[in-house]
């Protein structure tokens, strides 16, 4: 009999624990979904990933450490299973050279001279559908470090360590995939004065 | 002696990222205080990050949230 209290004790608190987990993690959903919309190669592609994200978080939700960044194990899950959907076959990096100089989408947009006033307005002359576009042609390896540091604001470590690779890796993937959707956009420009 | 032009063209993504180190960040702000070409490129890529991550949000569909509450394990 004296063991039962303490049985329904322990599985009280760890009913409060689960609940409060799933409430933190579907308060993060916004921001795990607007990661995953750019990490998956759809809409519908994303809509599935985050699905099975939090299918498997919920069912998995114990070996979480509480205190710990729960933005950044959500999207480890959700990386590892974009990764598992067989992505990889897809696209390998590329490697061809990229343009030494890293301002030629300013230059491209900014036409010749310093004749614009406005650096700010610059940027208005491409659309939210170029740079939509843009992203998605950026091939994974370079854009999931992309998205994951410069849309979804996680650190070169957190990235390293949701991704797996060395922040090392994370820099220089981070800086050729810039590169890469400054290249893209450049020629969406070029695509559209055609 | 390098190009400080060159030079500041390799520090502008680090220095976006803040991850310059204190003395790299001082000599960096004193060539953009100084150089309007550079200025208005570091304007520019500075606009551009912002303006990559206002464009790329996308709200999350009203029924994906309610589909992932219905994956909440339901107390026993």
């Amino acid at each position: 009999m004296g063991a039962e209290p303490e049985e329904a004790q322990r599985l009280a608190v760890e009913a409060r624990d689960r609940v409060r987990f799933e409430e933190d993690a579907l308060a993060l959903a916004d921001q795990v979904y607007r990661v995953a919309r750019h990490l998956a190669g759809s809409r519908e592609d994303a809509e599935e990933l985050v699905q099975e994200t939090y299918a498997r978080a919920f069912r998995s939700w114990r070996s979480f450490q509480p205190g710990t960044n729960l933005r950044a194990w959500l999207l480890r899950i959700l990386t590892n299973l974009n990764i598992d959907r067989g992505r990889r076959q897809q696209r390998a990096p590329q490697m061809q050279p990229l343009e030494a100089n890293d301002y030629f989408l300013y230059d491209r947009l900014a036409g010749n001279g310093d004749g614009v006033s406005d650096e700010e307005r610059v940027v208005e002359r491409l659309s939210q559908d170029d740079i939509v576009t843009a992203l998605s042609a950026v091939p994974h390896d370079f854009r999931d470090v992309l998205v994951l540091v410069d849309l979804g604001d996680f650190s070169y470590q957190d990235a390293a360590q949701i991704l797996d690779i060395p922040v090392g890796t994370v820099m220089s993937r981070l800086h050729r995939g810039r590169r890469i959707l400054k290249r893209e956009l450049a020629e969406a420009t070029l695509e559209e004065a055609r | 002696m390098m190009d400080p032009c060159l030079h500041c063209e390799e520090m502008m993504q680090p220095y976006l990222d803040r991850t310059l180190t204190d003395e790299e960040m001082a000599e960096a702000e004193e060539h953009l205080a100084e150089c309007e070409h550079c200025r208005r490129r570091y304007r520019f890529e500075e606009s551009l990050r912002v303006y990559v991550r206002q464009a790329a949000a996308e709200q999350m569909p009203a029924e994906l949230r309610q589909k992932l509450a219905a994956l909440r394990i339901p107390l026993e």
